[in-house]
């Protein structure tokens, strides 16, 4: 079997790439071990009800009519409307940090207006850093040594606000504990307080029918239950690779968005016969990332806003400094992100009421529960004590839960293959997408952009620079 | 196709990559860049789509000849010449 490229992963960038293929008469074909699309941003059914696997919000969103960004960019690419997505603005959002309190939502003078009541001495100095972001090229790359916290500290004085502002950046995309590449703060900066949160009625289910029911128009192919699990190279070249099964597939490029580690893992796996053929190319060694996170998605008997929750997003942190890391214990409870897909402006209410709470997690502890009676009790005890620490932050909304359901780093690394469970991937982006194989190249989270938006866009670039390149 | 059969693939193009763009007041001597939001990843797809549904070959050394619908027009008129304008 032969295909011009082969795309290994059907996640949100492994679709937008697709499409773009697809669209300019290639024969591709996109290969993904699970059974079904959509990876880190998928959904599932659990007791009769349809739950989006990582769904907070869709950052990055511009209303309809927007020119510049992010999205507007997609939408033209993949030759979509501003409909087909149906996208519902957020309401508003906060960040909690103990006495403190910053609101923000899509209209970006929200947040400066907070700022300027709650901390007035460093109003100027937000002002300039909103400037210096936005003057900035969208996609502009720094030195890897210039980072967030150097950047913020030159505009900012207060440690405290810098924290505050820094925590929604980092939780929400960040490969790397601590703090960040500037290159990154900035796209995630904008993803956040300038451009904002959206959401599909129907969640992460209406975008990815609509990506894959066009790839299928365009004739590309999907196929499920398709891992990969070598890349077969020759001087160089990556020729096929090899599925779960033993059925080898021949393509002229490949693009993979299984993750950098992971990738070079299938090279490794490949390279018998390289060494066959008196093939030495070296296979660099990748940089694991290790952040991960738990999750508990809460079904409750009334909407959110009815018990005092009305906020779409709230950052949460009980301590004065965040700790973006691994955390030592096996959830680190003391802050987090609590989240509802009820509080978005729809045209009419939500069937169901959901409220999403995400803390980071120690992927070790979670994946080496010694048996699953373990797993299940652990997940348990964790989820009641992160719920009770939340309370600081929320109203008690313990006795309105009618089912439950939690995720672990177990279970992120189980049903996308990602390495150690992680979110955001590697610490070390790989900007250009190539790898040591001249016609492999990498899209999605390790490529450096992440998020539904993000991974969207990361697969239309990579599509268009490295294979349709302008010639094709 | 003749010039004006070619402005109206151009324009067909444009409608496609910028939908929500008002295309009726295009000026043919103005940058197409002043007047609609394009930017270098959409200019590249009207030369792909001259590729996929014409076949015309554009060299990237000549891709400032499409700064402006006048200019592309003349540029492809000697391209297109054979081709047969859409039903
Ligand atoms: C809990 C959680 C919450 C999130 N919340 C948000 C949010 O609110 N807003 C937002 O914008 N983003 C959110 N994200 C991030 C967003 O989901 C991701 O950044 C984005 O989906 C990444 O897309 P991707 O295509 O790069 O990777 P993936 O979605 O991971 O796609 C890779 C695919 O490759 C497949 N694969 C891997 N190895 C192989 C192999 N060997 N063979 C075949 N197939 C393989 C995997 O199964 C997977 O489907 C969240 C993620 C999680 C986990």
């Amino acid at each position: 079997m032969r295909y011009d490229t082969v795309i290994i992963g059907a996640g949100l960038s492994g679709l937008a790439a697709g499409i773009r293929l697809a669209h300019f008469n290639r024969r591709v074909c996109l290969l993904e071990r699970h059974t079904t699309i959509g990876g880190l941003n998928s959904f599932y059914r659990l007791r009769g009800r349809t739950h989006d696997v990582g769904l907070h919000a869709v950052t990055n969103y511009n209303p309809k009519g927007s020119k510049s960004g992010p999205l507007p960019r997609i939408l033209r690419q993949l030759r979509f409307s501003w409909d087909d997505f149906g996208f519902s603005p957020q309401l508003s959002s906060k960040i909690s940090f103990p006495g403190v309190t910053l609101r923000f939502s899509n209209d970006p003078g929200l947040l400066e207006s907070e700022i300027a009541l709650r901390f007035p001495g460093e109003i100027e100095g937000f002002r300039r850093l909103v400037k210096f972001v936005e003057d900035q090229p969208w996609g502009t790359a720094f030195p890897s040594s210039m980072t967030a916290r150097s950047t913020l500290a030159e505009y900012l004085s207060d440690p405290l606000l810098i924290e505050m502002l820094l925590y929604p950046v980092l939780f929400y995309g960040s490969a790397s504990p601590h703090d960040v590449e500037l290159t990154q703060f900035l796209i995630l900066f904008r993803s956040i307080y300038r451009d904002g949160f959206a959401r599909p009625y129907d969640g992460v289910r209406r975008i990815l029918s609509v990506l894959v029911k066009r790839f299928r128009h365009l004739g590309g192919e999907v196929r499920l239950r398709s891992g990969v699990q070598a890349i077969e190279s020759r001087s160089g070249k990556a020729v096929a690779v090899v599925l779960d099964d033993g059925t080898r597939i021949e393509a002229d490029t490949i693009l993979s968005s299984a993750g950098s580690v992971e990738t070079a893992r299938l090279c490794e796996a490949g390279v018998t016969g390289d060494v066959a053929n008196g093939d030495s190319t070296a296979i660099p060694s990748q940089v694991p990332g290790e952040l991960t996170f738990f999750e508990s998605i809460a079904m409750l008997d009334r909407p959110p806003a009815e018990l005092g929750i009305p906020e779409t997003t709230m950052f949460y942190c009980g301590t004065p400094r965040f700790r973006y890391q691994n955390p030592d214990e096996p959830c680190n409870v003391d802050s987090g992100v609590i989240c509802s897909p009820n509080n978005f402006a729809y045209e009419q209410p939500l069937p169901e009421s959901t409220l999403r709470l995400t803390v980071m997690a120690n992927n070790r502890f979670w994946f080496e529960r010694p048996s699953e009676e373990d797993y299940q009790e652990q997940k348990r005890i964790w989820r009641e004590r992160i719920f009770a620490a939340a309370l600081s932050h929320i109203p008690d909304f313990r006795p309105h839960i009618v089912d439950i359901d939690t995720f672990s780093p177990r279970t992120i690394r189980k049903y996308t293959g990602h390495h150690n469970g992680c979110v955001y991937g590697s610490p070390h982006k790989q900007w250009d997408g190539t790898t040591h194989l001249s016609n492999l190249f990498l899209c999605g989270t390790d490529q450096g952009m992440l998020g539904i938006v993000g991974a969207m866009f990361s697969g239309i670039s990579m599509a268009n620079k490295h294979v349709l390149g302008g010639q094709g | 196709m003749q010039p004006e059969e070619i402005r109206q693939v151009l324009l067909d193009i444009l409608a496609r990559i910028v939908p929500d763009e008002d295309l009726s007041t295009l000026r043919d001597d103005v940058a197409f860049r002043e007047q609609i939001e394009l930017d270098s990843m959409d200019f590249l797809d009207i030369v792909m789509e001259l590729r996929k549904q014409y076949r015309v070959q554009i060299p990237e050394e000549d891709y400032p000849n499409l700064a402006t619908m006048g200019g592309a027009v003349t540029y492809l008129v000697p391209l297109m010449k054979d081709v047969k304008a859409p039903a």
